[in-house]
């Protein structure tokens, strides 16, 4: 066992665990304390994929900003505690597992169909210049510049949004 | 060893039905909608994974974009509960059912 699949175990667990506590706990603030763990893992998950630049802004804008704001709400709302997960609904228990059992069926059936490995001729080492902050910037700078203007229009347009939806009552 | 790409696919799979299984049965509106972030980031990580496996930089930037518009959709998000529960005093989406008919 090398250190990657350690890691790689390692993370893996604490995202699965963090996801599924998030989901299952009555408490909002309990639940979004478990989806910075889950997000932080992630980052560790990008690291082992050798994509830096991705990790660092997923610690800093995920588990850092949109988080910070989700517990900023929750905490302003102070919204009651809902019953225990899933208590007294087996019509939508039994929804619920039909809904996701599908869908996750799907999901890993086609991925086993696919054999992606197959295809898959670089080595995860050998990409280690694709992740990098330089690689990036070239790509978003050249080939992608229109996207990067319009991902700039849509968080003005947004900041903007959120100003005239939180500011007033509407009646 | 290299740890086959079936994996990192696989555990991305299952965050995703996780985030399914909230939307699905949370009835707090801040809930539903950091199972929606959840989906969202088991999304870039099977972009991620395809990208560095291909040696390839455009699934990284796919990611970067992913994340200025959930940045984007959380702060209007968060708003517009913010504005409801200005108008009905909960954020329990089965109370908040004026535009049922």
């Amino acid at each position: 066992m090398t250190l990657e699949v350690i890691l790689f175990i390692l993370f893996g667990l604490i995202c699965i665990i963090s996801a599924v506590l998030m989901v299952t706990r009555p408490n909002p603030i309990i639940s979004a304390l478990f989806l910075v763990l889950n997000f932080c893992s992630l980052a560790g998950l990008y690291l082992i994929l050798n994509a830096q630049f991705i990790a660092v802004a997923q610690v800093i804008v995920y588990a850092g900003a949109i988080m910070v704001f989700f517990l900023f709400v929750i905490m302003l709302l102070n919204p009651e505690k809902e019953k225990r997960f899933l208590e007294h609904k087996p019509k939508l228990k039994i929804f619920t597992i039909v809904v996701v059992a599908l869908v996750l069926i799907q999901l890993i059936y086609m991925i086993f169909l696919a054999h992606p490995n197959d295809s898959m001729t670089n080595k995860v080492s050998e990409s280690v210049n694709a992740g990098t902050i330089e690689s990036i910037g070239r790509e978003m700078f050249t080939n992608y510049v229109l996207p990067f203007e319009a991902a700039g229009y849509l968080l003005l347009a947004a900041t903007i949004g959120a100003l005239v939806l939180a500011k007033k009552k509407f009646e | 060893m290299q740890i086959p790409i079936e994996y990192y696919l696989v555990l991305s799979a299952f965050m995703f039905s996780v985030g399914i299984v909230g939307v699905l049965t949370r009835r707090n509106a801040i809930i539903v909608f950091m199972s929606v972030e959840l989906m969202l980031n088991s999304a870039n990580l099977a972009l991620v994974t395809f990208s560095s496996y291909l040696g390839d930089t455009t699934g990284q930037l796919f990611v970067f974009f992913v994340m200025a518009v959930a940045a984007a959709e959380a702060a209007v998000g968060l708003a517009i509960i913010i504005a409801i529960f200005r108008n009905k005093l909960t954020v329990n989406i089965d109370e908040i059912n004026i535009l049922k008919w």
